[in-house]
């Protein structure tokens, strides 16, 4: 059960991150990433991180990616073109992520023994579910990181407030 | 029953083709997008990690990097629409100078 899910779901991820890299206009991009996002959140809940799965869906395809999508339609973003520098780029991209992924498929297969496999659903721990498991560890142990992630995002709202102003 | 690797082994697929993607493209808002694709490879193995040692702290780092990414998107966002204003154009080539 739980590797069919992961078949069905890495599959569809895959496919989103190379329509991703293939595609030439930012918005067929973007919507291949939300492809991306949507799988990794089925496959996140069969990992057993509910909460995980409803933010992925709620902040990162639901709030980052309609923001993505916003600024491609106001600037109006048309299909790239290529130049001197596009090929040196693919000269150098290609075989460097074919490196970087030979390098930690590598490490991972090798290192295989010491990980063990994983069961569908939440066993963290039986006794209590997901979300009351991460808000007692967000709300008691992790309260001053949480609490700074909040002026965090404060100040990153102004940032975008002032950057994005039109210049008198 | 899935292996711990084979999630790991997706990530860095997911990984390796957003390094690709950030060093091929040449529209900034892509590179952007790439960007998010690998913090989400990394979110992908926090998670697997945090489910086969049956511990929660990798779900709230998956949580914190959520919240950054966000206000990066938002504070990103509004350099590349400043930077169009005083360009008029996204294509990381042209855009090579700090003042122009």
């Amino acid at each position: 059960m739980q590797l069919a899910l992961f078949i069905i779901f890495g599959a569809l991820a895959l496919g989103g991150a190379l329509n991703l890299l293939l595609q030439r206009h930012p918005i067929h991009s973007a919507l291949s990433l939300v492809v991306v996002m949507m799988s990794l959140a089925v496959l996140y809940w069969s990992l057993g991180a509910e909460f995980l799965a409803a933010a992925q869906v709620i902040v990162y395809s639901g709030a980052i990616m309609v923001l993505f999508v916003f600024v491609i339609m106001l600037l109006n973003a048309g299909t790239e073109q290529r130049t001197r520098g596009s090929r040196a780029a693919y000269a150098v991209g290609i075989p460097g992520a074919a490196a970087i992924f030979c390098l930690l498929s590598f490490v991972f297969l090798s290192e295989r023994g010491a990980l063990k496999s994983s069961n569908i659903g939440g066993d963290l721990s039986s006794a209590t579910d997901n979300i009351a498991e991460v808000s007692a560890m967000l709300f008691t142990k992790q309260l001053l990181p949480f609490e700074v992630t909040s002026i965090l995002i404060l100040v990153a709202i102004l940032g975008a407030v002032v950057l994005a102003r039109k210049e008198q | 029953m899935v292996p711990t690797a084979y999630y790991l082994i997706l990530a860095a697929m997911l990984f390796s083709i957003g390094i690709a993607a950030f060093l091929i493209k040449r529209n900034v808002i892509t590179i952007f997008i790439s960007i998010e694709l690998m913090l989400n490879a990394v979110n992908l193995t926090f998670v697997a990690f945090a489910h086969m040692w049956h511990q929660v702290s990798g779900q709230i780092f998956v949580f914190f990097v959520m919240v950054v990414a966000a206000a990066e998107a938002a504070v990103g966002l509004a350099i590349i629409i400043s930077i169009y204003r005083t360009r008029q154009t996204l294509n990381v080539d042209e855009i090579d100078l700090m003042k122009s």
